[in-house]
């Protein structure tokens, strides 16, 4: 702690050589307001990639004409984030069936006699047999791409002679009708054995001694870039990062601003972005979101589909193409609008995506307002005051509502169902019984006051006849309605902090400990200082201590 | 069955079947007796399972009578064509002992290992995959695991508490997986090796040589991830041999000739109802072609999300909040949704009954779990809980018997279904759960 105290309080005393030697060990510059504390780091964990991070890998290597869809066994949501999970995910046998036909397909694609020669990169002296030279090249340039590190040349003689060997055997033989060409099918086969390779479908972590202070671990070279690309593109590392861990330009000074600016500026940061609030909003439960359609008959599959398309958008465009304020996105009324959704929403329809601003007198403003949260978070057949007052606290302020107590007598709950017209009489009944209140009441004064908004995500200003009284509370604020309620949100201090704890988490692959205290009240200083940027908060993130050291206790073990 | 042709569906397999029967065909694969493959070998029994949410309601769900010919109350009315082909077991616990009881999660994870789950812990090996490292590599897959709710994440199988065995949620892929390409027919007059299976069986060996020096840079936890990794790629390793190899004839095996088609994936019962026959049927004929020994299919989740069109709560939803019927005494939705759930336990059942096998049917040569997670839907207890098993196990189990366990843990049905099994273990589960004796009212 004493020497960033020094750094940041003796700026002008000391001579400017002095000065950048001791800053670069501290991670901070003269003009540096609020140096990075001194942290642990995190450890270095084997994750399993995901199946999107597969196929956008995939779709990097070779292209997005190569059709990589696949799911993977859905891993458990621990707190918060699907992405905290992976680090403990295990694969089923069967899963691995799974991805040996993914990978007999991609390899199929790849060789297509459409395809090879775009793909490939080599051409054989004679497409009937081995050619050691142009094998050698596509394993050799594809398995770094896949492996995330350069293979060896055992590893490459190796696969090169499976090669070989399968272009003899397999050349003239027949497959779905036509003649195999041995070169392309003995390839074929070595692709799809490294597509299934456990280094491609896990990704291992290591760590090595920090070369001026060799008691820290941190990151090797080729780690950092991984856990820079995960996080930043949702992808593997492209070429470039790659050569920058191969060369030893990531680590060196300056070296890592170097990548990451590069990857902030990339188009492919919205992959990125998307793939971290497809988790942060619980979006994988939109695969299988439905509505009743004898109630919600406007509610289709491609409804439910276009509002997380809805939110994606809004949310990138908001953070990362305007640069704004993450807290007001749950204010903003610039969104964008399809045809499937202008009806759920009474607006007129336009044909595609287009931007769309909801009028100053409009009910809705904000993430809280659209369909994707008031749907997603509804039943296939009314709203549900609890689920929305759960889902913000628990996606929105990183608070966990606990599960209702086992053992409780529900006849309580049974009663006023059918004789009340509004969500308000019928969930009274929670506030009133004390093994529910302690929770409900958390939840539900939330919930209440959307609900003008039905269990698709209509306006609607009665419900059963009865007028509906949306008056609501969050953590102090009250207020009348859904605007009211974007607005507490908007100021509430948690909702930022909880931005910064998530995608640190993201970030690194796990929940943070209590030992990340001071990175993450770091980061929230950082968060608050550059204006709630999204793009300036991952840049905070991936260029700290934190996301780059190794714990030593673990690693050891792990050497 | 209502608006589904089975003709479009499966046409191939139901044609086949009657084929099958009529002709005298059968008597060149099996001994003299019809009770044994002509190598000699017996009928291999198979182990399967069957779940669904949210148990039943009281007194309509659990019989009067114990023992044979018991009355059927209303919500098990449906049984009736299989009540003789299965043991219905009522009135027992899952004990969570000192873990918290973990509402729709303690009782089904209870009757499947035979262990409470801890707070925060995910479920230890279950039933079906213990006997699949039994019985499991015999054949083209390990075991067989579908779900009917079109929700990938449904699932009462584990690895462990990290590794949900993932169903496969679509009957089109599940077809495709099944009896796509990669099917070999038993009874195909040609067989030829496929060189490219041989040239990928040999890049995999060389995938699998580097085992040794890759568990060398993670950690001890981690090891174990990569280890049932390599687990999965020996299974493959297996499914290419067996691919190298020509199989036996079998009489039963009649592959459906067509894909399902215009399958609805909604959470109406009906549609439920609808996808959990087609991916039956296909499963029972994977059973009956020994794709598989080991088989799982979901009905519903514990948290069932079921819906009965126009009604506007799912049936997790429902069992919480609906008003018990004034004139009835029931909640008359939440029953209708366990009404359901029996009449496809019913067509699970009979879509087993329906293949014959040697000189009976497959369901002599079966045995089926069926778990729920809780006793009464309403209050969500995990006393007053049920189990079923259905088939014979190959003459091991006398079936038709309703037996009331008297508050014993549901373990001890686990425990009964590993020793028919074969699975020789001196007791199943942990603390109150802990089960070593099988009940012995079933055994033949």
């Amino acid at each position: 702690m004493q020497q960033y105290e020094q750094c940041s309080g003796g700026t002008f005393r000391v001579f400017a050589t002095g000065m950048l030697a001791l800053c670069a060990l501290v991670a901070c510059s003269p003009s540096d307001p609020n140096p990075e504390p001194e942290i642990a780091g995190t450890q270095a964990l084997t994750k399993l990639i995901t199946a999107e991070q597969y196929s956008n890998s995939l779709a990097y290597i070779f292209g997005p004409g190569i059709d990589a869809e696949v799911q993977f066994a859905p891993v458990a949501r621990e707190e918060g984030l699907l992405a905290n999970s992976l680090a403990t995910a295990g694969v089923s046998g069967g899963q691995v069936q799974t991805i040996q036909s993914l990978a007999a397909s991609v390899a199929s694609q790849v060789m297509d006699v459409e395809n090879r020669q775009y793909l490939i990169g080599c051409r054989p002296e004679n497409v009937a047999g081995p050619d050691q030279t142009c094998a050698t090249q596509f394993v050799s340039r594809v398995g770094r791409l896949l492996f995330r590190r350069a293979l060896t040349d055992e590893e490459i003689a190796t696969y090169v002679d499976y090669a070989s060997d399968a272009a003899v055997e397999l050349d003239g033989t027949e497959s779905a009708g036509e003649e195999l060409d041995g070169f392309y099918a003995g390839l074929e086969v070595v692709l799809e054995g490294l597509l299934l390779h456990p280094e491609v479908l896990f990704i291992i972590e290591s760590a090595e001694p920090e070369p001026d202070n060799p008691e820290q671990l941190r990151l090797d070279a080729y780690s950092l870039a991984s856990r820079l690309s995960f996080f930043l593109w949702n992808a593997s590392p492209d070429d470039e990062l790659l050569a920058a861990a191969e060369s030893g330009d990531l680590q060196s000074p300056g070296g890592i601003e170097r990548a990451v600016d590069r990857m902030l500026e990339s188009p492919r940061l919205i992959d990125g972005m998307r793939a971290f609030f497809d988790d942060m909003l619980v979006f994988d439960e939109f695969k299988t979101l439905a509505k009743d359609p004898t109630i919600y008959p406007e509610f289709t599959s491609v409804t439910a589909q276009d509002a997380r398309e809805q939110t994606l958008r809004t949310i990138i465009d908001h953070t990362l193409a305007q640069g704004k304020d993450y807290r007001e996105l749950f204010t903003s009324r610039s969104t964008f609008m399809s045809p499937a959704l202008a009806i759920l929403y009474g607006v007129p329809a336009l044909p595609g995506w287009t931007p769309y601003t909801f009028a100053e007198d409009s009910p809705r403003a904000g993430l809280l307002t659209q369909v994707s949260f008031l749907a997603g978070t509804s039943h296939p057949g009314r709203s549900s005051v609890t689920l929305r007052g759960m889902a913000l606290r628990e996606q929105f302020l990183c608070q966990k509502v606990p599960e209702p107590p086992p053992g409780i007598d529900f006849s309580v709950l049974t009663n006023p169902d059918a004789d009340y017209p509004t969500q308000r009489e019928r969930v009274a009944v929670h506030l009133e019984t004390p093994s529910c209140a302690g929770c409900h009441r958390i939840t539900d004064t939330i919930g209440l006051s959307l609900e003008q908004f039905d269990g698709a995500g209509a306006y609607r200003i009665t419900e059963n006849g009865a007028t509906i009284d949306a008056t609501g509370s969050l953590d102090g604020f009250e207020f009348d309605g859904a605007i009211g309620l974007g607005e507490a949100l908007s100021q509430n201090p948690e909702l930022p902090r909880c931005l910064v704890r998530r995608v640190y988490s993201y970030a690194t692959g796990g929940p943070p400990g209590n030992d990340a205290r001071p990175a993450l009240s770091y980061f929230n200083e950082e968060f608050a200082a550059q204006g709630y940027q999204l793009r300036n908060l991952l840049r905070t993130i991936a260029l700290s201590k934190a996301f780059s050291l190794i714990q030593s206790l673990i690693a050891e073990e792990t050497l | 069955m209502s608006k589904w042709d089975r003709r479009r569906v499966l046409k191939g397999m139901v044609k086949g079947v009657g084929v099958t029967v009529a002709l005298p065909l059968l008597d060149y694969f099996l001994n003299d007796n019809g009770t044994a493959l002509a190598q000699g070998a017996p009928m291999p029994v198979r182990f399967g399972t069957w779940g669904y949410g949210l148990g039943g309601t009281g007194k309509l769900f659990v019989p009067q009578q114990t023992g044979r010919d018991y009355d059927l109350p209303e919500e098990l009315a449906s049984w009736a064509p299989i009540q003789n082909d299965v043991n219905l077991f009522t009135n027992a616990n899952a004990f969570p002992d000192a873990s918290p009881n973990r509402n729709h999660y303690t009782g089904w994870v209870v009757s499947r290992t035979g262990i409470a789950p801890a707070a925060g812990s995910g479920p230890s090996e279950t039933i079906d995959l213990t006997i699949a490292k039994q019985i499991g590599n015999a054949t083209r897959f390990n075991n067989l695991t579908a779900t009917a709710t079109a929700d990938a994440r449904d699932t009462y199988s584990y690895y462990n508490a990290s590794t949900p065995n993932a169903p496969e949620w679509s009957p089109l892929s599940f077809y495709q997986r099944l009896f796509g390409s990669d099917f070999q027919d038993p009874n195909a007059d040609e067989f030829e090796k496929d060189p490219r299976v041989i040239a990928r069986r040999s890049v995999l060996s060389g995938i699998m040589d580097q085992e040794r020096s890759l568990m060398q840079t993670v950690g001890i936890e981690d090891r174990e991830r990569l280890d049932q990794y390599f687990t999965g790629l020996r299974q493959l390793e297996r499914q290419f041999d067996q691919r190298l190899t020509k199989p036996e004839p079998i009489a039963s095996c009649v592959p459906p000739g067509q894909a399902p088609a215009d399958v609805p994936m909604d959470q109406s019962t009906e549609s439920l109802k609808l996808r959990h026959q087609m991916m039956a049927e296909l499963m029972a004929m994977a059973v009956a072609c020994d794709q598989t020994r080991v088989f799982n299919m979901t009905y519903s989740a514990a948290f069932a999300s079921t819906i009965r069109p126009g009604y506007d709560k799912p049936h997790h939803t429902c069992t919480h909040e609906e008003p018990v019927h004034e004139e009835l005494g029931y909640q008359e939705n939440a029953s209708y949704f366990t009404r359901r759930a029996m009449e496809s336990w019913v067509d699970f059942v009979e879509v087993f009954k329906n293949i014959p096998e040697g000189d009976g049917t497959l369901l002599d040569n079966v045995l089926i779990l069926g778990t729920t997670d809780v006793g009464y839907a309403r209050t969500h207890s995990i006393d007053g809980m049920s189990v079923f098993l259905a088939g014979s196990a190959g003459g091991k189990v006398k079936t038709g018997h309703h037996v009331d366990l008297n508050g014993n843990s549901v373990a001890q049905v686990g425990y009964t279904a590993l020793q028919l099994m074969g699975v020789d273990t001196p007791s199943w589960g942990t603390l109150s759960n802990e089960s070593s004796e099988v009940i012995s009212d079933v055994l033949a």
